[in-house]
């Protein structure tokens, strides 16, 4: 027998696992899925819970529901892979070999990384929504919060789902007006970026809702240090933003796994090759998701697309023939503005955001870079979905893996 | 489109970056530079070769990765390129702006 393992029980082990499952010749493989953790996180959620919209029960399930019955799910610390010789070395002093390796344990947030940041305000006056504790302790922080200086603030790129932070802030302004609170609060949002965004048509619609929407921007942001004493935070280049409340996304880097074994770049992300998913350093191992160093999105839907790509190169790996086929970089985001209405954005290495109709050219019913409510309708009919179809690999009808560029207005 | 810079034609983009990092010399590096008020020390040019080589090795450039390039540290970059010191080095350079991946 052979064996085919997967590090990481999250969205993208999670549906490698439910693809291969189906797709290995189980005479010939078996599976197995490695996780220290029990419990799957919904991670979008973590954007609704600081406001009271979800609950931690809505977030939360356990992962061996989600992982076949014939896949063995190994609950254990992983020390290291060990690539030069093909296993991966347990916490506890076991082994396992493997043939094939796919890589999937994710991003998560190095606030340690930044002068002060988890400092003496750590979770008093300066929180993240990025961990499940961090968004609960922000919640319960904003049930009887009096208002002041709200900065939301990124620390440096890449970061999972780069649009969250600026929903976070139009969620705000929604959630302060519902408290009739809003004239207390004073909402700045503070990122490394030029601008909102990082591609032009989409910053410019995103600009235009923080202008309306009353919030101020401070582009061009290095963060050199959280000042707790005085509480503000401080650029390199010398600017000075106080805050009452900061709601930050400290760097963020791969497991602290891929850097034990000699695996990552300087942020731990995986080297891989950005179509064919594979690493650029050992051919029987490929990287999924937040791992990968790949310059798309870090985000679940990216997963899901890279995922039918990744299972159809698996399967040209076993068979000896050329890995041909190729991931676009294609992402799809709803950002969530306030007030029961969304954005759609649909994308990909080559292709920014604009505006059109998705996915039925002319028709949608979702609409690209508008606001709408049957976008905001999406983003909350997403989260059955997540549970329900994305990690179990079924594949979400007429959203192809690849991006397709009918119904959209390029100029 | 066209610009012309230090008596030489060169492609720029809306944003006055070099398309092509052939057309590039020391000489336009001066002259973006002086755009910039900036005049080139030795210092500068150690950090303008810097990024050129990890342009030519395809590596993705962020302010993190000069901060621990051991070229300059982040408060040194800082003082030497005052204002967004990466798009202004990367100008000066010849080299595209780093997108600041999505």
């Amino acid at each position: 027998m052979k064996r085919l393992v997967i590090l990481g029980a999250g969205t993208a082990g999670t549906m490698m696992a439910n693809h291969l499952h189906h797709k290995l010749n189980r005479k010939e493989w078996t599976i197995d899925v490695v996780d220290e953790r029990t419990e799957h996180h919904y991670q979008p959620g973590y954007l609704f819970l600081p406001f009271d919209i979800y609950k931690p029960e809505d977030i939360i399930k356990s992962i061996k529901d989600f992982i076949p019955s014939d896949v063995n799910l190994i609950t254990k610390k992983i020390d290291r892979i060990v690539a030069a010789d093909n296993y991966i070395q347990m916490a506890g002093g076991d082994q396992l070999h493997y043939d094939l390796l796919i890589i999937a344990t994710g991003a998560k947030i190095a606030p340690e990384e930044t002068e002060g940041m988890n400092g003496a305000e750590w979770q008093h006056s300066v929180f993240d929504f990025y961990t499940f504790e961090g968004a609960l302790a922000l919640r319960n922080k904003l049930r009887d919060w009096q208002g002041g200086n709200l900065v939301i603030h990124i620390t440096e790129m890449p970061i999972k789902c780069p649009v969250a932070p600026l929903e976070f802030a139009f969620l705000a302004d929604s959630y302060f007006q519902h408290k009739k609170m809003r004239d207390k609060v004073n909402i700045t949002y503070v990122t490394p970026l030029s601008g909102a965004f990082t591609k032009p048509k989409s910053t410019a619609a995103l600009e235009h809702l923080l202008e309306e929407k009353n919030i101020s921007i401070e582009s061009d942001f290095a963060i050199s240090e959280v000042d707790n004493e005085n509480k503000t935070i401080v650029d390199y280049g010398g600017k000075v933003i106080p805050f009452d409340l900061l709601v930050t996304v400290p760097t963020n880097k791969g497991d602290e796994l891929i850097a034990r074994s000699g695996l990552g770049d300087d942020l731990n992300y995986v080297p891989t090759n950005k179509e064919t998913l594979q690493s650029k350093d050992h051919a029987n191992i490929f990287v999924i998701g937040d791992a990968t160093n790949v310059p798309a999105s870090k985000a679940g839907s990216v997963a899901h697309f890279e995922a039918d790509i990744l299972t159809e190169n698996i399967l040209h790996f076993i068979k000896s023939e050329s890995l041909s086929a190729t991931f676009d970089g294609h992402a799809n985001c709803f950002i969530e503005t306030g007030n029961s209405k969304a954005l759609l954005i649909d994308f990909n290495y080559t292709h920014e955001p604009v505006d059109g109709m998705f996915p039925f050219a002319g028709v949608g019913p979702l609409q690209l870079l508008k606001e709408s409510k049957m976008n905001h309708w999406g983003k909350l009919a997403f989260r059955w979905i997540y549970w329900n179809v994305l990690l179990k690999g079924t594949p979400i009808p007429f959203v192809s893996a690849n991006m397709s560029t009918a119904g959209k207005h390029f100029n | 489109m066209e610009k012309i810079i230090a008596q030489k034609t060169v492609q720029v983009n809306e944003e006055g970056y070099l398309t092509n990092f052939a057309e590039w010399n020391k000489e336009i590096g001066e002259e973006i530079a002086k755009e910039n008020n900036i005049v080139l020390s030795p210092k500068h040019w150690e950090v303008i070769n810097y990024v050129q080589n990890e342009f030519k090795n395809e590596v993705p450039l962020t302010i993190r990765k000069i901060g621990k390039s051991g070229v300059v540290d982040i408060k040194e970059f800082y003082a030497l390129f005052p204002v967004g010191p990466l798009k202004t080095a990367t100008k000066i350079a010849g080299i595209p702006k780093p997108a600041g991946c999505i």
